[in-house]
């Protein structure tokens, strides 16, 4: 990955304290997996930053070397990669994902 | 062999998994009949004790890089050890208790 869209993929993990890369936006989804990350966060009623992979293919193909995670959506949380669709779920269903946020 | 035959054997080999359920979701998704885009697998392995989940998941990701950076457009899982398994009374992704909400 060039220094550039390494850098650009950093800041933008530490833009927020919540950042969710995923496909489309929070008000439009692209994508049943982003949705379901989405309605996930506001259920628990959190702000958070959204990044719209499918505008820029760098960030796209960049942030699955970052995280060494092959799929989105991606969440991070205070700047680490928390986890991707499965385990978010898991994480909202058993109380984690809520305690670790609102920490 | 198809990508389902695949994905079955590259798991089998790489996590000698006590229980693997793989199954294609991709009529549940607006692709064509008879796509292999979307799968859902379930593996129980020893080789997950002492791992976390994100561990788990990567290793799955890992051995099934080549379908990941191919026809496999996306990939839900569960991963378990033995112990976790007996500890959900051996229950399987068709057990109500494993879908998850929202399962797709």
């Amino acid at each position: 990955m060039d220094t550039a869209v390494s850098q650009k993929i950093e800041d933008t993990v530490n833009s927020d304290r919540v950042v969710l890369f995923m496909k489309g936006t929070k008000d439009f989804p692209q994508c049943g997996f982003s949705g379901r990350a989405v309605q996930i966060l506001q259920n628990l009623d959190v702000d958070f930053r959204d990044v719209n992979v499918l505008e820029d293919n760098s960030i796209r193909e960049g942030i699955k070397e970052y995280s060494d995670w092959p799929t989105i959506p991606q969440l991070y949380v205070d700047g680490e990669f928390v986890g991707g669709s499965d385990l978010l779920l898991e994480m909202y269903q058993n109380g984690e994902l809520e305690g670790m946020i609102k920490a | 062999m198809n990508v389902q035959e695949t994905i079955e054997e590259k798991l089998r080999r790489d996590l000698d998994p006590l229980h693997l359920e793989v199954i294609n979701e991709s009529s549940m998704h607006n692709v064509p009949p008879g796509s292999e885009s979307h799968f859902k697998v379930f593996v129980v392995s020893e080789r997950f004790a002492g791992e976390n989940r994100i561990n788990r998941q990567r290793a799955v990701n890992r051995t099934l890089k080549e379908e990941l950076a191919g026809p496999v457009h996306a990939l839900s899982m569960h991963t378990l050890t033995p112990e976790e398994w007996e500890a959900r009374d051996r229950a399987t992704l068709a057990s109500p208790e494993c879908l998850g909400g929202m399962g797709k």
